[in-house]
């Protein structure tokens, strides 16, 4: 009864790395880029959240527009400052990375300066009950976490395959160029991709501060990276990947603290990845692209 | 040749003068005590929370008569938290002649000066030097905290026979030693009392999930859970466990100090069930503490704290060691420390066989959204 739980612990957990990791693979496969800032995204919708609530003390349904609206403009405004010219003149991949690495550094500390670096409290967004599921005793947000993720999961992929832009989104990460012969704006649709992966971000960030009802400005590094780890082991370009990376990780995160050791979590995770690597390194769901020389 | 005769006699003359200065500065009507704090650096504000506390506290014994007859006369140095700046600065101290050391704050840098203080079987007391050690450098080192297992062995005897608990789980942070000494000085003494330990859970520093942890416990369903952690982790862990509808009583030791500031209003009753044991509470009604927290809030324009309750009653027993001992030698301070009986701001102070404090706790619970003092507790 107890390995129930914890999967469905892991399934919570899971959930919010999945919400983050679809933002590094839907920008990954538009433009090849790892975007690092992406984990502080969430930093931003956390804070943004705690503004209105904790401070304005307005309630949940101002809050969540608010981040989400407040993500998908930092979203689009990284884009266009940070990394535009370099996507435009074809700048090395490298110099995207670092770039992304520095917008990831400049955000945490312009959080820090304005809220300090001790975390903040968060307010419940959610009344928490437990729920009853036969003999099983279940924290209300952790099928709040898995009841979101999957319906943004199915929404995104509404989006991705049945709209224009979303096969505009799909042209563009097949070829840029040759999408741009046909046609399609590829400055707006990298833009909207930013858009809707930090969009994504903020649903994740709200259901973080209820699950874990703290803000903190470095609280995006470990969460980006092991949503960077799941989206990799998914296979990064890959929507589903990214959802069933977040899921598997979430779930070998909580039976790790439960049955191996809670001091290995973290090497278990990352050590995932490794192994992803070796044997599979496009990952479990991701396409085997061939490097066109 | 008369030349050499008058330089010869000047010489004389001068060296005379310094006998004599000497015999000045022994038969002074001051007794001089040294300080030992960060005053700048990293830890300053454990270093001034403790000096600005000591320097009440020989103005309020001055004003009552001072020491032995004399006033004390109270010479601090800045030791900016650093090891070696701390024993040059206890060096100093010495030359100018100090009969006993009210320091030094932090752990590393006190456990420097008290190996050198035993050299010299210098009498010292530090107010805040957590490390266990210290202490046992020499018969002539006391420290008026409390050592952290102590606070495990407090909280589980509180468990055991306050709370009438049998049953206990632990949950804690694998990367701290602060933690980790806590907890296992906490499963010891449990097991002493005849508890069960359900559940030992760790986690590593800065998770934020515990629900993993918080399964297990509740599977276990203890009567209480030993939280020895600092605030903002005490607050995740609260708050997750209530969401599970863990109803065991949560116990924790000073690090839970501040932990309202980190948990939000509507979050609070995860706390209802909660009990933390630590060396003073503002919100003790015992008079003393009151114009002792008002008057330092009135004289330095900050909120004291721990260090500077602290601070405060390691120079009272002090004082009281060498008004005891009737004299300034050392020896003589050294037994009077060890006889200490002070009732001071954090309760009453008596020494144990290793001169680490034996004193009540302020056990503190929570209602509507502060601190509520329970009562005083101690081991025996």
């Amino acid at each position: 009864m107890d390995f129930t739980t914890h999967v469905i612990n892991g399934l919570g957990l899971g959930s919010i790395y999945a919400l983050v990791a679809l933002g590094y693979s839907m920008v990954y496969g538009i433009v090849q880029l790892i975007n690092f800032s992406h984990g502080d995204i969430i930093m931003v919708g956390g804070y943004s959240v705690y503004l209105v609530m904790s401070i304005l003390g307005l309630p949940v349904w101002i809050a969540a527009p608010v981040a989400i609206i407040v993500c998908t403009l930092t979203g689009v405004i990284i884009e266009r400052v940070a990394y535009h010219r370099l996507l435009v003149h074809n700048a090395a991949r490298i110099s995207l990375l670092i770039t992304a690495m520095g917008v990831s550094i400049f955000l945490q500390n312009v959080f820090m300066l304005f809220f300090g670096s001790d975390p903040k409290a968060m307010p419940p967004l959610f009344t928490s009950t437990i729920l009853k599921i036969g003999s099983l005793e279940l924290a209300s947000s952790t099928i709040l976490n898995i009841i979101t993720s999957v319906i943004m999961m199915s929404g995104l992929q509404l989006l991705v395959n049945k709209t224009k832009i979303g096969k505009a989104m799909q042209a563009a990460s097949e070829d840029t160029e040759a999408a741009k012969l046909m046609g399609i704006n590829t400055n707006s649709v990298i833009a909207i991709t930013f858009a809707v992966g930090s969009a994504l971000a903020a649903v994740g960030a709200l259901l973080y501060s209820n699950t874990y009802p703290q803000v903190r400005p470095d609280m995006g590094n470990l969460l980006g990276l092991k949503a960077f780890v799941a989206a990799v082991f998914g296979g990064i370009g890959s929507i589903p990947g990214a959802m069933l990376g977040g899921y598997a990780l979430g779930v070998a995160e909580s039976l790790t603290k439960a049955y191996i050791s809670t001091k290995l979590t973290d090497a278990v995770v990352f050590g995932i990845l490794i192994i992803m690597l070796l044997v599979k390194p496009s990952g479990l769901m991701g396409k085997n692209k061939k490097e066109k020389v | 040749m008369k030349k050499m005769r008058i330089v010869s006699l000047l010489l004389v003359a001068i060296m005379l003068m310094g006998i004599f200065a000497g015999c000045k500065t022994k038969e002074s009507d001051t007794i001089k005590i040294g300080g030992l704090a960060p005053l700048t650096g990293d830890v300053a504000n454990y270093g001034k929370a403790v000096n600005n506390a000591v320097l009440m506290a020989v103005k309020d014994i001055n004003e009552k008569g001072g020491i032995l007859g004399k006033q004390i006369e109270y010479i601090y140095e800045d030791e900016k938290g650093d090891p070696t700046e701390a024993v040059n600065a206890y060096n100093k101290l010495v030359e100018e002649g100090i009969v006993a050391l009210v320091g030094d704050v932090t752990s590393k840098p006190t456990k420097a000066v008290a190996l050198k203080a035993k050299e010299d079987n210098m009498p010292m007391i530090t107010a805040s030097g957590t490390e266990e050690s210290i202490t046992l450098v020499g018969n002539n080192v006391f420290r008026t905290c409390f050592i952290d297992p102590y606070q495990g062995q407090l909280m589980a005897s509180y468990a055991s026979k306050k709370l009438n608990a049998k049953t206990a789980a632990i949950i804690y942070d694998t990367g701290d030693p602060y933690s980790t000494g806590i907890a296992d000085a906490f499963e010891t003494a449990a097991k002493s009392f005849g508890m069960t330990i359900t559940n030992k859970e760790g986690y590593t520093t800065k998770s934020t999930d515990f629900n993993t942890q918080l399964t297990k416990i509740k599977t276990s369903n203890p009567e209480v859970i030993m939280v020895p952690v600092y605030y903002s982790d005490v607050a995740l862990i609260a708050v997750q466990a209530k969401n599970h509808g863990i109803t065991a009583k949560l116990l924790g030791a000073d690090g839970w100090d501040s932990v309202l500031d980190k948990i939000d209003k509507s979050d609070v009753d995860a706390l209802a069930n909660g009990y933390f044991c630590s060396q003073y509470s503002d919100t003790s009604t015992d008079p003393n503490l009151q114009n002792f927290l008002k008057e330092y809030k009135e004289t330095y324009e900050i909120e004291p704290n721990m260090f500077s309750v602290l601070g405060y009653d390691s120079m009272q027993i002090m004082a009281a060691a060498i008004e005891k001992a009737g004299s300034t030698d050392a020896d003589k301070i050294i037994d009077a420390l060890k006889s200490t009986d002070y009732a001071g701001l954090t309760g009453t102070t008596t020494f144990d066989g290793n001169r680490n404090p034996i004193r009540q706790a302020f056990i503190t619970s929570f209602e509507d959204n502060k601190y509520k003092f329970v009562e005083l507790y101690s081991m025996s």
